[in-house]
């Protein structure tokens, strides 16, 4: 993975002192509220219902073991000994002291981590595949352009201040698990006939209040063009995004307003202007940031498979483990293991210091010291010997991460919700504990197959609910939480935003409402391998309204 | 009848307007204002608090009582001054005492 050079350790380090500085200023009484906040924003610190929140980037969601053991020190020490990892592959904590901040932020440095630009107007820390530069299905690695893009974001002193925040992930495969066409910039990087990579560009996606699937504005963007044009893109935004409404100030409204041809002009003209200047990539340098990301030498030998052929014979949790948490590996003899932050009944994306030492000791011993966060709220080990699975799972289990559920009703993104956030309306986690314990059982589970269900507690969206083929708004209604539910949103390369069924549902009645889709959905499927989002795009919305609802 | 709350500077930590001035960790032992005047007054003495670094946006909040208990009357007052709904072991539910701010 990347490590940090002489310069991007100074910068970090500069960057803690400063906020030193500004905490102690704050306390004496040098710095109002108002001007303190913006700055605390722009190294990831909230307030929010009961504390403080810090929010820790974790750059295209890739650490290592060290890492992770500095997540889990924080937690111990610091917070009250969880975490909380989120849909853009961050890390939060719930608990800090502001005065304590400052040298946390001073320990996540040591090893090389930050919460710079996870907060304000500006391009945030970029996303990506969790499973780059292991699945089978990818064209290329996308996370060396993620770091590329990483570098030249950073502190960008003309996109600081930004209309509005500005999101980018990237994927390297055909099938879309980084959720591109919801992002602000969506890159998907391809190869063309002769074996040159670029880049499908996607503008003006996004979720919260005005859901918008992304639109493509480049077939093919030569690699060597990346910062060129993601700059020209961002000089667009800058200049025309509204600044005098938060809620139209995203880059969405802009394509949305201006229209995509004009808009594609405006980013054409600007590119033509700066596309041969110092932004242009060279390959040297693409070369070696790549260096960073080489694989690991992988040593599968003949008779591994025949080790986790014989254990998932003596094991019907290992078996249930390897067919949902097991994802193809390019290398082979290999495999990249979700490691479940959904257990039943408890909090997405939740997971002790205990939990996060175990993923690192494991990490450490059976895979090439990787660990990845997904935006569906996992951990993942992205190269690990499929021989080792049994021993992987067995340590999991014992650390109670050893759901089979990855992909399953119970794997459910949700936000933090009204029991941490100030902006929510409603609970989110409760929802989706209850609903976890509701299809608990693992036969049932498996039954019902693939289907991705995510809550958000307000319509800022941070749960995706837009985009899950079961999504569940919660809002408040005369002092009540109340749930819209939406259905058929995805978010991979067919992505589209769900739809409002009907009227909502009290907090009591949510989940028996969940139930109902489910099982309408299971009696009306073709076959059981026609998973619910096909199912819906089949037949529509009207059997769920009746099952809802009644038919009158 | 309402009380002013605010969250602690220093620590973040979810406080009300007391009595007799301080800031208080628990609701129990928050001032009720009950009148216009004493309304303003906590009001002042909020933005003084601010003023002084003790404390960070503070706000009124609607009070209603319950079963002989006061309780907030919005549910995201509710949860502020219990803690999280999913985790009774953290936030000021999870405590046995609790000193005055």
């Amino acid at each position: 993975m990347y490590r940090y050079d002489e310069f991007d350790a100074h910068f970090v380090s500069a960057r803690v002192d400063q906020f030193r500085d500004q905490v102690q200023r704050r306390l004496a009484g040098d710095l109002t509220e108002e001007q303190f906040k913006p700055l605390r924003l722009m190294n990831g610190v909230y307030l929010q219902l009961h504390a403080y929140m810090l929010r820790i980037a974790i750059p295209y969601g890739t650490l290592n073991a060290v890492q992770m053991r500095r997540l889990a020190h924080v937690a111990r020490t610091y917070d009250r000994g969880y975490g909380h990892f989120t849909t853009r592959q961050n890390i939060q904590f719930n608990w800090p002291r502001l005065k304590d901040i400052p040298e946390i932020l001073s320990q996540l440095a040591e090893v090389e981590m930050h919460a710079i630009q996870t907060s304000g107007n500006c391009i945030r820390n970029v996303t990506a595949d969790h499973f780059s530069g292991a699945a089978a299905d990818e064209i290329l690695d996308p996370r060396p352009y993620a770091e590329i893009l990483r570098q030249w974001s950073s502190l960008h002193p003309e996109f600081s201040y930004l209309p509005r925040k500005f999101k980018i992930a990237v994927t390297g495969a055909p099938h879309d698990r980084a959720a591109v066409q919801v992002h602000d910039i969506g890159l998907q990087a391809v190869r063309d006939a002769d074996g040159n990579v670029g880049f499908r560009v996607f503008v003006g996606g996004g979720l919260g209040r005005t859901p918008m699937v992304g639109r493509l504005v480049r077939e093919f963007l030569p690699e060597a063009d990346l910062l060129a044009y993601s700059e020209a893109i961002l000089r667009v935004y800058n200049r025309y995004g509204r600044r005098d409404n938060k809620y139209k100030a995203r880059i969405k409204i802009l394509v949305h307003e201006t229209g995509l041809e004009e808009l594609k002009a405006d980013i054409e003209a600007e590119f033509a202007e700066i596309r041969d200047g110092v932004l242009k990539l060279p390959a040297s340098e693409i070369e070696r940031i790549t260096t960073y990301f080489d694989p690991p030498a992988f040593v599968a030998a003949d008779g591994d498979e025949a080790v986790l052929e014989a254990a998932i014979a003596a094991d019907p949790q290992l078996e249930a483990f390897a067919a949902r948490n097991v994802h193809p590996h390019r290398a082979p003899g290999y495999a990249s293991l979700t490691i479940s932050l959904k257990p039943i009944g408890k909090a997405p994306g939740d997971a002790t210091a205990e939990q996060m030492e175990v993923v690192a000791d494991l990490a450490e011993r059976y895979g090439h010291d990787e660990i990845r966060v997904s935006h569906e709220q996992n951990l993942v080990l992205p190269h690990v010997r499929r021989r080792d699975i049994p021993a992987i799972h067995a340590a999991l289990v014992e650390a109670g991460l050893g759901e089979a559920n990855a992909g399953l009703v119970t794997d459910i993104i949700a936000c933090p919700g009204l029991d941490y956030c100030a902006l929510a309306t409603a609970r989110s986690i409760p929802v989706a504990q209850r609903i976890s314990e509701r299809f608990g059982s693992p036969e049932r589970q498996r039954e019902i197959g693939d289907l991705k269900i995510k809550i958000s507690g307000c319509i800022n969206a941070c749960g995706h609910h837009h985009v899950g083929h079961i999504g569940i708004l919660g809002v408040e209604k005369k002092g009540e939480e109340y749930y819209q539910i939406t259905l058929g949103g995805s978010a991979d390369e067919n992505t589209s935003v769900g739809e409002i069924i009907g009227r909502g549902f009290s907090y009591d009645e949510v989940v028996d409402a969940i139930e109902k889709v489910v099982d309408t959905y299971v009696g009306l499927r073709e076959t059981p391998q026609e998973d619910f989002l096909a199912a819906y795009r089949r037949v529509g919305d009207q059997p769920f309204k009746e099952a809802l609802y009644g038919t009158a | 009848m309402k009380a002013l709350t605010a969250n602690r500077l220093i620590d973040g930590e979810v406080v009300w307007l007391g009595r007799s001035g301080q800031w208080v960790e628990t609701l129990a032992s928050a001032w009720l204002l009950e009148t216009p005047e004493a309304v303003a007054e906590a009001e002042a003495a909020g933005a003084e608090a601010e003023a002084s670094r003790l404390i960070v946006e503070p706000y009124l909040i609607d009070l209603t009582r319950e079963e002989g208990e006061i309780r907030p009357v919005r549910f995201r007052e509710k949860i502020r001054a219990r803690g999280p709904t999913v985790r009774p072991d953290l936030g000021k539910q999870a405590r046995r005492e609790v000193s005055a701010a």
